[in-house]
């Protein structure tokens, strides 16, 4: 296939293509004007599409995730195809405000750079307890000799943020599964051990992008947890996406990001606009300023307390 | 050109990746068990069934030649299983699942003069974009600067003997195509732009350049008797957004478009959440075409982490645990004004403690 592609391109143009562009495009750079048509036409006859460049919804990428990763939590690359897929018309014809990304991560090691690099962020999570291997724990502590349980101590255990894991005096380790936020980190020193547990679905965060013009920005929280599994699920992912981008098309200014649109308007703005109710997830802390006006509070803790007892119905 | 209607395009979109995975990997999607790393640039994926995938990594120049294309197209069809996969920083994987494959898999990768390595605790590949090979825009290029770094570094990249990853960028122009990283080498332009105020009525929508600065420093103005741009410079913070929009404003300058380094980016959520990039130099001179200065710098910045970080520790968490003075105390790098973000929204940058390290 890559020589397929390679062959045609040394016909029409200058032999260099690019593995692969940043947000996942193979790239053939160079090539005179009359033969781009050319060119585009006999790879397009393969089964290869253009798109991506310019103010429009751009290709996305997805990590390696299931197909080799043990600590992949959910189909990355069946997601990634998903959304691009649907938006076919918006990669082709250029007409929203900038540009807009998708990027697909199976764990939130996030390999795919996600949270900083895509106006939307889809991460792997879990929401069960993760998966605990003592024989395996034991094991790695053995490995190291007589310094195992210190190194396991100070690398380990004593690095979680949330300071959810400690070891007990027989090398098995305690997780206090309510205080443990999937950082990865545990999961990562010991992959035969330690897995994610079974009850997979995904974070989904919006925003992020790279510096012009108002400077970098991390994705913030808007879902903190979506199973996807039937199709009614990824059917809700793509309305959400199409809410997410036809808000953004009509109330972004020229050359203005999703994130750089947020930071105007504020995320609550945002949420009204694409129809998500608030969630403390999506915060790292409540207001620390009091110059608000809220005579509305009634009418909004109301919301809060019926949302709670449709979930508990 | 041709009488007949043209084509119309089949818009197929993304297609089908699952064609393009390994049997072994297709068969397992999903049922992983666990990973190993027996040497640098080698990985080992066994699933639940039992089956083993193992994947060798290389080095590549990212933007590649067509004989390149064929060169590690012809190694993975004789000595891997046909299935390959350009990673996010633009190395090559050869996925082979029988393990006898994977010795001569890397002796002919080698052979071939492409490295092994980038896996793990080594210095990845540098992520970067088209620099002065492709794009209308940069003060620098991409791929030299790369070239330059990772002659210095193969070390690092073919052997695992830093405290994690590191993961080093660069940017040729300060749009910032080039994602952030632990290290990042990216242009700082110092001065205005230079403008030839009788192209700019000709070449520019001078509506869309005046929207595209990002603090309001230009205007419309008549200069020589045509419609023309000019910039207030004592807004202009250099950034140069206005040249690709319109290149008669002409940002890069051969003596004052320099680089800066900036360290502490990380994606990962692992041990603590993401953290943007920070600066740590600058004024450093953008000299190809080997740009040594910049170089000494990465290799002094490395060299610290190395030597200091405990294991498992980034470089934002290894910066985290012994404060960013000792930081520069440490590299030798001065610290000045410009470190200190100078606006308003910047104060959660600043000290607010007695939290000081003597």
């Amino acid at each position: 296939m890559l020589r397929q592609l390679g062959d045609s391109w040394e016909k029409y143009g200058s032999g260099l293509q690019t593995f692969h562009g940043q947000t996942g495009n193979i790239m053939f750079i160079g090539c005179t004007t009359d033969d781009t048509q050319h060119f585009f036409d006999e790879i397009n006859g393969y089964g290869w599409d253009l798109g991506g460049a310019g103010p429009c919804v751009r290709t996305a990428m997805s990590c390696v995730g299931a197909s080799r990763c043990e600590m992949s939590n959910c189909n990355e690359h069946g997601i990634h195809r998903h959304l691009v897929n649907n938006f076919t018309d918006d990669v082709h014809r250029p007409a929203l405000p900038y540009k807009f990304k998708f990027k697909v991560s199976g764990c939130p090691n996030d390999c795919q750079n996600a949270i900083e690099r895509a106006d939307m962020a889809i991460i792997g999570t879990w929401r069960d307890d993760m998966k605990v291997d003592q024989e395996e724990v034991k094991n790695y502590i053995n490995a190291k000799g007589e310094n195992g349980r210190q190194y396991y101590i100070d690398n380990v255990t004593s690095r979680c943020p949330t300071n959810a894991l400690s070891l007990n005096d027989d090398n098995t380790l305690n997780v206090d599964n309510r205080n443990c936020v999937r950082c990865m980190h545990c999961l990562n020193v010991m992959p035969k051990a330690l897995h994610p547990g079974d009850d997979k679905g995904v974070t989904i965060l919006v925003g992020g992008k790279r510096t012009l013009k108002i400077g970098d920005l991390m994705g913030t929280v808007v879902i903190p947890f979506k199973k996807l599994e039937t199709e009614d699920d990824y059917e809700e992912l793509i309305e959400l996406a199409e809410e997410m981008i036809d808000f953004w098309a009509e109330n972004g200014l020229e050359h203005e990001r999703t994130g750089e649109m947020i930071e105007r308007i504020g995320l609550v703005n945002y949420l009204e606009g694409i129809g998500l109710e608030v969630d403390p997830n999506m915060v790292s802390n409540p207001r620390q300023c009091s110059y608000i006006r809220m005579d509305g509070w009634d009418e909004e803790a109301e919301k809060w307390f019926e949302r709670k007892a449709e979930a508990n119905a | 050109m041709s009488d007949n209607k043209p084509r119309s395009p089949i818009e197929s979109g993304c297609p089908d990746g699952f064609q393009y995975i390994h049997p072994v990997m297709r068969k397992n999607y999903g049922a992983w068990k666990f990973h190993e790393h027996p040497q640098p640039g080698v990985l080992r994926h066994v699933g639940y069934s039992g089956d083993e995938i193992w994947t060798v990594r290389c080095g590549t120049q990212r933007i590649l030649d067509i004989f390149t294309l064929r060169e590690l197209c012809d190694i993975g069809d004789e000595f891997a299983d046909g299935y390959i996969h350009f990673t996010i920083r633009s190395n090559v994987e050869y996925m082979v699942s029988d393990p006898a494959k994977v010795q001569p898999l890397i002796e002919a990768i080698t052979a071939k003069g492409y490295i092994v390595g980038g896996t793990k605790n080594s210095v990845a590949m540098l992520s970067h974009t088209q620099g002065w090979l492709h794009c209308d825009i940069p003060g620098t290029d991409a791929s030299g600067v790369v070239k330059s770094m990772m002659d210095e570094l193969i070390d690092e990249f073919r052997n695992c003997n830093m405290p994690n990853r590191v993961h080093i960028t660069t940017s040729c122009c300060q749009i910032n195509c080039g994602g952030q990283g632990d290290i990042a080498i990216n242009i700082q332009h110092t001065k205005p732009p230079k403008i030839n105020h009788d192209l700019v009525s000709n070449v520019c929508e001078r509506p869309s350049v005046v929207a595209r600065c990002p603090v309001a420093a230009i205007r419309p103005a008549m200069v020589n008797g045509k419609p023309s741009l000019e910039v207030d410079e004592k807004k202009c913070i250099c950034c140069g957004a206005c040249f690709p929009p319109c290149p008669p404003m002409q940002i890069n300058d051969a003596e004052h478009s320099k680089l800066a380094v900036w360290v502490g980016g990380n994606h990962s959520n692992a041990r603590s959440k993401p953290t943007f990039q920070k600066l740590v130099a600058a004024g450093i001179p953008n000299n190809p075409p080997r740009w040594p200065e910049a170089t000494a710098i990465v290799k002094n910045i490395l060299s610290a982490y190395k030597n200091d970080a405990k294991d498992w520790e980034r470089i934002n968490d290894w910066i985290e645990r012994i404060g960013w003075p000792r930081f520069f105390e440490v590299t030798n790098l001065p610290f000045t004004k410009y470190h200190i973000d100078n606006w308003r929204g910047a104060r959660n940058s600043l000290n607010a403690s007695t939290h000081i390290r003597f």
